[in-house]
């Protein structure tokens, strides 16, 4: 089980003068059950990436294989894997239309040809999962906050029972209550279902905080592939390319030149403040 | 007077139905005391729907009060005479920039506002190279925007409020769609105004990192303005802004943990300099 990109080419307007190479010779293999994130500045090719996944846009060359399955192959069933990899997209409160939360949410697996009363039950389940209170599963989408509704577009993904959950850059705009709520729900879902999850974004504190393995993109190509830790060592090559590390991997490298001798690959609050009580001898 | 004040501003949405008849109102902001002094840095938090964009709209007349007064230069915001001094003592830069760009070619989009407002043709050509100077912009001035990263065609946005000559510029979450590069370049931009042009900016954010050099800073929830103080003041109080959905810098949170955790490390440290320094009394 697992999804594997095989020397994947994407090119935006291929034979007309504004032919842009968006993906450049992509190998990756995600495996059943990683907690991924994918960092690269605007432009660098994460979301055309991510579209692959799920069949949204096809390879211009190159092949992928979802559970062993070549998804290009005639006959492959297209919209099934579009509900086993399930994609929010950026600001997906904007995608949200039903008369009330419950409808919207009922609305992917109604289209899965399901049972009536499955649908509920999904619908329900997911709700539930994003921790939405019962009491507002009957009012109008647009009257709730801006995290909340996100909740509502995530719940409506989930309710399809994807295997592999992708985000991109679901905490955009959302306050840091928000920001965190959302994170610690998804990293829920992927520690006790065992669900997939790729997570797309811009907050590089966030990144190190939840995911157990970062692809860097930069011009269409994969830079770097490693843990946290690895990832953000090279913070100067991630600033060249318009990234940066979190600010407590600068402060241990600063720690460390100033003479004291703290190993510089903490990228969480947490494993900074261990690793400097550690060392003051604490 | 500051060059924004407001007193006991009350600002209710009013939601109608179909007819007209009033459905329900639900009050944005209730009371809201604030003042702001020329040529400083101001940095506005808050969590999602606490009033803070409600506020902002006010500072260039976009909404009318419900209640009390916003004064901007010293002109009451609610009289219709002085509408167009307001807009133009005020500007905005908001969070998309693909909403606010409207022109296919860069320099023609800075002259958007000049123009509107009847500076001469000469004039405005000053303003234009004038504006994308001081964003960092000017050789882009021929290039379609659609051709540029997030964070560049943020500052083409912000050098069409800054040809407007504004004394003050209000960015409401300016960088949230942005890359780290990208966030860089618009807070750079916001500082280099407000230290060499002598605007007064007004910072709408949810990036805590964002308002650790602002001169003053104010936290709303529900509608109030509940803390008022230096970013120092501010982050030393990890607990209440924790109450109030929010956060503070990562450097400040690891400093907050460690002294938990029985460190001599003083209260709001800020930034990593002032942590390092503080890590290495200890070990001395």
């Amino acid at each position: 089980m697992s999804i594997i990109l095989d020397k994947i080419n994407y090119i935006y307007g291929q034979g007309t003068a504004y032919e842009i190479q968006a993906l450049k010779n992509i190998n990756l293999k995600i495996e059943d059950g990683e907690f991924l994130g994918i960092i690269g500045h605007t432009g660098s090719g994460k979301s055309t990436l991510i579209q692959h996944l799920n069949g949204l846009t096809k390879a211009t060359s190159g092949a992928i294989y979802y559970n062993g399955a070549d998804i290009y192959d005639e006959g492959y069933p297209l919209k099934e894997l579009r509900t086993k990899v399930g994609l929010v997209f950026q600001y997906p409160e904007h995608q949200l239309f039903e008369t009330t939360i419950f409808e919207d949410v009922c609305f992917g697996p109604k289209n899965q040809g399901l049972t009536k009363k499955e649908v509920q039950l999904r619908a329900f389940a997911a709700l539930r999962s994003v921790g939405l209170p019962e009491e507002v599963y009957y009012h109008s989408p647009f009257d709730l906050s801006g995290g909340q509704k996100r909740r509502v577009a995530i719940a409506g993904v989930l309710a399809m029972q994807p295997d592999v959950l992708i985000l991109d850059e679901p905490t955009a705009g959302l306050d840091p209550k928000g920001r965190d709520d959302i994170l610690d729900q998804v990293a829920k879902l992927h520690r006790e279902r065992g669900m997939t999850v790729i997570l797309v974004s811009h907050s590089m504190e966030d990144v190190a905080k939840y995911v157990g393995r970062i692809i860097v993109m930069n011009q269409g190509s994969i830079v770097l592939d490693d843990v946290p830790g690895n990832v953000f060592a090279h913070y100067q090559e991630l600033e060249a390319i318009g990234l940066a590390a979190p600010q407590v991997t600068y402060l241990m490298h600063e720690l460390r030149e100033a003479g004291l001798p703290v190993d510089v690959s903490a990228t969480t609050v947490t494993e900074a403040k261990n690793e400097i009580l550690e060392k003051l001898g604490r | 007077m500051g060059i924004i004040k407001t007193n006991r501003l009350v600002h209710e949405y009013i939601h109608r139905d179909e007819e007209g008849n009033v459905e329900s109102i639900q009050s944005a902001l209730e009371g809201v005391n604030l003042e702001i002094e020329k040529g400083q840095f101001v940095a506005i938090l808050g969590h999602n729907g606490s009033g803070k964009s409600t506020l902002a709209k006010h500072m260039n007349a976009i909404l009318q009060p419900s209640e009390g007064t916003v004064w901007v230069q010293g002109m009451d915001t609610s009289e219709e005479k002085n509408l167009w001094d307001v807009r133009q003592s005020a500007g905005m830069v908001f969070q998309n920039p693909d909403n606010q760009i409207i022109a296919s070619v860069v320099e023609e989009d800075v002259a958007f506002g000049p123009e509107n407002m009847g500076v001469p043709t000469d004039e405005i050509w000053r303003r234009v190279e004038e504006s994308l100077k001081s964003v960092g912009m000017l050789k882009f001035r021929n290039h379609s925007p659609n051709k540029l990263s997030g964070g560049q065609k943020q500052r083409v946005a912000i050098a069409g409020v800054v040809a407007m000559q504004p004394d003050c510029i209000v960015f409401d979450e300016p960088t949230a769609m942005l890359d780290p590069n990208g966030r860089k370049e618009v807070l750079r931009t916001a500082h280099l105004l407000n230290r060499e042009k002598g605007v007064t900016v007004i910072l709408i954010t949810h990036y805590m990192e964002e308002v650790v050099e602002a001169d003053k800073v104010f936290v709303m929830d529900s509608g109030k303005i509940v803390m008022e103080g230096t970013p120092r003041q501010i982050f030393s109080q990890v607990e209440t802004l924790k109450k109030y959905r929010l956060d503070v810098p990562q450097i400040t949170l690891l400093a907050y943990e460690l002294r938990k955790a029985g460190l001599q490390i003083p209260q709001g440290i800020l930034t990593r300099r002032e942590l390092v320094d503080a890590l290495s009394k200890i070990r001395a």
